[in-house]
């Protein structure tokens, strides 16, 4: 089912959200990948202050290639959520909302979504040059010596993505490959 | 003796990296669209339209096809008759990559240290295989390698004993491992023999052979079409959402090996299995 909704979340919109919607998200969402986390989780240790609100927020995993001149952005799909799971229940216990990125979660990260009524999405991996047409405005807010890696605030239009883990805990990458299985596989 | 300047090395390195991340080969090309015709699965289609999609954005809007731009593995078969000058030929490859990820707008992404983690910021060093063929001719491939399915992929140090089954098993163990981790439809290159290094290699190459190739050797061949089918039975589907088209192509080359050994190495690539090939 198509569906259509604001970044930062709204609590009632995460509810409505099912494992298999797909969904077209508008507003405001950060990057940070796997250097960004170290040095968000060394931030918490150290009793810091994050470079944004986790609160309602949403994390799309992804490191994108340089931005042509005029453009927002370069190539910009998502990159593999498990290297985040050691530091993604922490953030979700801290307010974070939503993740985007592709692939399997750890038990500990959907256990987290579902106490903390979050949401994981997957973006198509392999579509960077795609998705990177709905995203209209891309700010360093963090971490410029990470590169790539640095945390970005993107402004999205209608950024496609699909419900994996829903906030009661239904995972479409168990539920979805056991339909097409042929039989004894 | 033909001699070749290392300049045209570095510009064609240069050229060859840009050309591979924005465009992919016909055989490619042509496989994304047939699985996107016989899908059975409604999401699984739109995934398979949306990579076609953006395959145009990429080669139209010259926007990477992939985010990863990868690392850059460099194949150069040299003819023992090929006399390089102008300086260092493995900098002279450097110097191509460098030029080609700052001027393509490419990611970079190699760390010079594997636990220190400091981005070299220019996509160096790249990983270079050599190899001396016959005759006056150079032939190049790069092949940009992103990290995603790289982190899937797998070597099986079998037993004799394990034979052609536990061969099978390993690959299929492999793509049933790396799931949605790996942005399928995955291309998945098999190694069967040598060594422990030369298996791996040799997997690595097979992912540059032409999806629609099969191997000379008749049981390799059924071999491949064999596991293409069992793997596009798992359900794991484009992205890993569930379908009919998990793999697009499994290649497999084989060499001699040891009386107590039967290397297997799974490397598998994502739905972007880039490379460019040049003949000097």
């Amino acid at each position: 089912m198509d569906k259509y909704i604001k970044a930062p979340l709204l609590q009632e919109d995460i509810q409505g959200l099912s494992a298999g919607d797909y969904v077209y998200i508008t507003g405001t969402i950060y990057t940070a990948r796997d250097a960004a986390h170290l040095r968000m989780q060394e931030t918490l240790e150290g009793n810091g202050q994050l470079p944004f609100e986790l609160e309602n927020n949403i994390i799309y995993y992804m490191g994108p290639s340089p931005a042509r001149e005029g453009r927002p952005i370069g190539s910009a799909g998502p990159t593999t959520a498990s290297r985040m799971d050691k530091y993604a229940p922490r953030l979700l216990d801290l307010g974070l909302k939503g993740m985007i990125g592709k692939g399997k979660r750890s038990d500990a990260v959907r256990e987290a979504i579902v106490r903390n009524k979050a949401v994981y999405f997957a973006a198509v991996g392999g579509a960077g040059a795609l998705l990177s047409k709905a995203i209209t405005a891309s700010e360093v807010i963090a971490y410029d010596d990470l590169g790539t890696e640095a945390i970005r605030r993107l402004h999205v239009e209608n950024f496609p993505v699909i419900v994996v883990i829903d906030s009661k805990g239904s995972n479409l990458y168990d539920i979805a490959p056991k339909q097409y299985a042929a039989a004894g596989e | 003796m033909k001699t070749i300047s290392v300049n045209e090395i570095t510009k064609s390195i240069k050229e060859m990296c840009i050309e591979a991340n924005y465009t992919l080969t016909p055989d490619m090309r042509a496989a994304l669209k047939a699985a996107a015709a016989s899908e059975k699965s409604p999401l699984g289609k739109q995934i398979l339209n949306q990579l076609e999609e953006n395959l145009q954005i990429a080669g139209d809007d010259r926007i990477p096809i992939c985010q990863d731009t990868g690392m850059a593995v460099v194949f150069m078969e040299i003819g023992q008759e090929v006399h390089f000058e102008g300086g260092s030929l493995e900098d002279a490859i450097n110097e191509g990559v460098r030029q080609g990820y700052r001027e393509g707008f490419l990611r970079k992404s190699v760390v010079a240290d594997p636990l220190l983690r400091e981005n070299t910021n220019d996509n160096t060093p790249a990983v270079i295989h050599y190899e001396i063929t016959a005759g006056d001719k150079v032939k190049i491939t790069v092949a940009p390698k992103g990290f995603g399915s790289e982190n899937m992929s797998r070597i099986f140090m079998l037993k004799p004993a394990d034979g052609i089954e536990g061969v099978k098993n390993a690959v299929l163990t492999a793509v049933k491992d790396a799931g949605p981790n790996a942005c399928p439809p995955m291309v998945v290159g098999v190694g069967i023999g040598g060594t422990f290094e030369k298996c791996a290699l040799m997997a690595k190459k097979a992912l540059t052979r032409p999806v629609d190739s099969h191997s000379e050797i008749p049981y390799v061949k059924e071999m491949e079409e064999e596991l293409l089918e069992k793997i596009n039975s798992t359900g794991i589907g484009p992205g890993g959402l569930g379908g009919t088209t998990t793999a697009l192509a499994v290649s497999i080359n084989t060499c001699p090996t040891h009386i107590a050994g039967l290397p297997v190495a799974v490397n598998i690539c994502c739905n972007v299995n880039r490379h460019a090939v040049k003949i000097l």
